[in-house]
This record gives structure tokens, sequence and C-alpha cells, in this order.
């Protein structure tokens, strides 16, 4: 257990209610839910979640703490806004979900080895590197994230459609080196070490 | 004919070699045609994309977007920021109006900005370029620098969702929006107005991590384009262009399916239409050739 998840649990008791609402991103919403199940039935990967939102959410209020951060649900999200612009009462359901995944995530609790999450992680260091995104350094850190022998195996499924879009110049191999990349790099690292020390003063 | 000024933000993927560098092609003769001017906001970031959320939590994120909306306030005063990319333009958006709402968010974004050297008012709008074709430009303006209609050419609009959801166009609908649909009847080609995958999710980053989910999502979105006769998939999204186009040859490989169905950008479609060639518009970044609209681009 690290220690934010230990003065977590030590701050709210058994009041996670409480704790979803203080720290998780637009988790101040969750008691509006009505409990339709509209998100539920609009999600793109709804049959992939073992916990829809709808049952998040009621398991939020029910205090079931250790289901909740722990699950893989949150990370089946795709991002795609439908529970959003359907939900009746108008709960930010994207936001909160990105909300418990990061909180999952911060605290530890989130499934380890969830490709979702593996990938979220790797796909920030990426970008906060150098500003931008290098989409090949990208997708070789996704292939080998499991190891060497792995990766290997994962390149050379994906070799044709790789080849296929450096043939269509879409993939440049000499990213490599180091490729686009911001000229204010120490103004930006500085910038995001600020805004998570913000974060982290608010919000544990 | 003076020009309509933007402060362009293009992202990761519209950089030179990336994965959506056609699109950024294929605007150039566009925004020309149509009396746009983009001007680039230097130094620009990644905005963090759908996935930023799980490592970068809220205000990081936030941060992030309010550089770029600083960077735009300060060199290009007084300009709308526009983005091609959906993600991109969903985080400016949201990055904006959130840091407008809460004093306390937009006082502290400026406490971190502060570390990279800027400082944000808050007064600049962020949009997507197709807002800036339908409402400053209009359908009409459009329609009259066709000089080669798309005839004969039958094709899905698939809108995908964050150009729809959560803001999406305004006076559209978010379950069957019919501007992208508007767009492909404007430069001469036929849409196919019962093509029901219209604003299905391809599975965005997830076809990274769930490649078996998204696939499925992708299959249904090809299978109905080729179920209502269409020819090619139109897309404004960078995302559902890539996920859609590539993984084809993967569900082929897996569900024995022979998917060759070519998904090419509402831009590519206008350049032609506008007199472009083939490399104007971007037709050379393609995995899935679209044939004949690259016939037409180079008659």
């Amino acid at each position: 257990m690290n220690d934010l998840n230990r003065q977590a649990i030590a701050n709210y008791k058994n009041d996670f209610l409480r704790e979803v609402e203080e720290r998780v991103e637009d988790g101040d919403w969750v008691r509006m839910c009505m409990q339709c199940g509209v998100c539920a039935g609009s999600c793109p990967l709804g049959n992939a979640w073992e916990h829809t939102p709808q049952k998040l959410f009621m398991m939020i209020r029910a205090g079931k703490r250790e289901e909740v951060l722990s699950s893989d649900s949150m990370w089946m999200c795709t991002s795609c806004y439908n529970c959003i612009v359907r939900c009746p009462r108008k709960l930010p359901i994207t936001h909160i979900m990105h909300g418990l995944a990061h909180y999952a995530h911060k605290l530890n609790m989130a499934p380890k080895g969830q490709p979702t999450r593996d990938i979220a992680k790797l796909f920030w260091d990426n970008l906060v590197k150098t500003g931008r995104v290098n989409e090949l350094k990208f997708s070789l850190a996704m292939y080998f994230k499991d190891g060497f022998m792995q990766g290997i195996r994962n390149a050379l499924a994906m070799q044709a459609v790789g080849m296929g879009l450096v043939k269509a110049k879409r993939l440049n191999p000499m990213e490599i080196l180091g490729g686009h990349k911001c000229k204010d790099q120490g103004g930006i690292h500085r910038m995001i070490a600020k805004a998570r020390a913000i974060e982290a003063h608010k919000k544990g | 004919m003076s020009k309509r000024q933007y402060a362009f933000y293009p992202g990761c993927s519209s950089q030179k070699g990336a994965s959506a560098s056609n699109f950024v092609t294929s605007i150039q003769m566009m925004c020309e045609k149509l009396g746009v001017q983009l001007n680039e906001i230097p130094d620009w970031n990644c905005c963090g994309a759908s996935i930023g959320y799980g490592e970068g939590g809220e205000l990081p994120r936030l941060v992030l977007n309010a550089r770029n909306l600083a960077l735009a306030e300060q060199h290009l005063p007084g300009q709308d920021m526009v983005s091609g990319c959906p993600a991109c333009w969903l985080s400016t958006r949201e990055t904006a109006e959130r840091l407008n709402k809460f004093d306390d968010l937009m006082a502290e974004a400026n406490e971190a900005l502060k570390e990279a050297g800027l400082n944000l008012k808050g007064s600049v709008k962020a949009r997507h370029i197709v807002e800036v074709l339908i409402e400053d430009v209009g359908f009409a303006e459009m329609r009259q620098a066709v000089v080669k209609p798309l005839q004969d050419l039958k094709i899905a609009g698939y809108v995908g969702c964050q150009t729809n959801r959560p803001f999406g166009i305004t006076g559209e609908s978010f379950e069957n929006p019919l501007y992208l649909d508007k767009m492909i009847e404007t430069v001469g080609a036929e849409a196919v107005s019962s093509y029901d995958q219209k604003v299905t999710c391809c599975g965005g980053a997830l076809a990274f991590s769930e490649p078996d989910k998204s696939q499925k999502q992708i299959r249904d979105i090809v299978e109905s384009a080729y179920d209502h006769g269409a020819e090619m998939i139109v897309t404004p999204c960078q995302l559902c262009q890539a996920n859609v186009e590539v993984y084809q040859s993967e569900i082929n490989k897996k569900q024995g399916t022979q998917f060759n169905m070519p998904v090419v950008y509402y831009s590519q479609l206008m350049t032609v239409a506008y007199g472009g060639g083939v490399k104007q518009a971007g037709l050379d970044g393609h995995i899935i050739q679209p044939k004949k609209l690259q016939d037409i681009a180079g008659k």
C-alpha cells in the first residue's frame, strides 16, 4: 500500500463517497446519479465493463472502496462521450471515469498490467518529455512494455501495418533520433511539476 | 479579399511524418481557396489527448492546454484558436471553459504557467476547423469554390465521437448530425444518408490497448459502409481515420473478411473538388488507396 492510500484511508475512514467527492475529478457529481442506466446502455464497450458507470456510482455510495478502485472497468472508457451527452441528469460521466481511473492509478490500486493503464502512462511520459508525442517511440514502447521477446513478437505481428504507414509517409523511422519537439522543454517541465505540486497540495 | 485569420493548433499527429500528416497537407489548398489563413501557434505542445488522464490527472492536463491558449493569446491576439484534430479541440475547449468558469482553477493554472514565463487572461475561443467552414465560410462559399464536382461517388460520412460529442457543431444533434453529409453533397458527391454507424466509436486510443474490442467497433463501421453501397468513408477525425483504415488488414487476417474500404478526410474531398491534385490532397498518404478519388484528382 502506498503512502497516499494509507493517508486517504486514515483521513476518510469509511466515508468513501466523501473521499470521491473531494479527491476525484468531478467526483462531487456522483450523488446526482439516479440509477437510470442510460450510461451503461450507451457505452460502446459496455459489455466489457464488469461494473458500468451506473454500478460504480452506486458502489461508491455503498462505500465499496476496494472494489471500485481495483476495478478494471473505468479503464474500458474510450472517451467517446456518449454517456455525457445522454445522461438525463447531465453528469460528466466520462470525466468521472477518467478521474476514478487516475485516482486508482495514483493510489496504486488499479489492476497491475491493465493494458490501458500501462499505455496511458507511456503516452503521458512520452509527451511530457519533449512537449510533443513521438509516435514512433510511443509505438515501440507499447510493443516492448511486456519485455523484449514479447516486443519482438508484437512488432513482427504489426509489421505490415507499420511498413504501410512508413510507405505512406505517416510513420517516420528517423523519429527514433529525437523527432519533433518543443523549444521550451525546460519551461514545460517546470510548469507540469508545479501543476502536480499544486494538485498534490490540494487533493493529497 | 482580406483573409480570415486564425491561430492554428495543428497537434502532434499532424506533424511531418506523423500519422495524420496528409490531413495537414490537404487543408492547405482548401483554406487558400476559401480565404482562410491559419497562423501556427509558436512552440505549441501536446494537448494530452484522450488517455492523458491516466498519469496526468486534472491540473497538469489543463495546464498543458492553458499553455497553448496563452501562446495564442500572446502571439496571435484577437484570433480564434483553431484545430483540425477533435482531441486537440476537445481538450483545448474544455480547458478554456473550465478555467473561465472557475477562478480558483484559473489562478492555479496561471501559477503553473508562470514557470514557463506565460500568463493566460482567458480571451481565446477554441474552435474546430469544421466550425470555421460551416459558421464563418458557409456552405454557399464552399460550393462556389468547386471546379470539379465529385460526381458518381457514393460516400459514407463517418463523424465519429469527439467532433460530435461532448461539444459538437452548434445546431446539430448528437445522434444524427447532418453537416458531414451536407459537406459531401456540397462537393458534388452522394452521401449515404442511411449510414447507421455515423457516430459509432472506433475504439479511440483503446485500439492500442484493447485491439479485439476496438476491431469489433471498426468492423461494424466498415461493414455498414459496404452494406449501404458506399465506395469510401469520409471522416473529420484523425484517430478515426487511422484506426478505421489501418486495422482493416488485421480484421481481414483474423476474421476472414475482405475489407478494402478507403477512408479519407472531408478536406481531401474538398481539395480535389477545388482542383487539387493527388499530392495537394494528401491522397498519396493512404494504406488503402482511394483509387476513385485519386483518379478524379489526376484528371
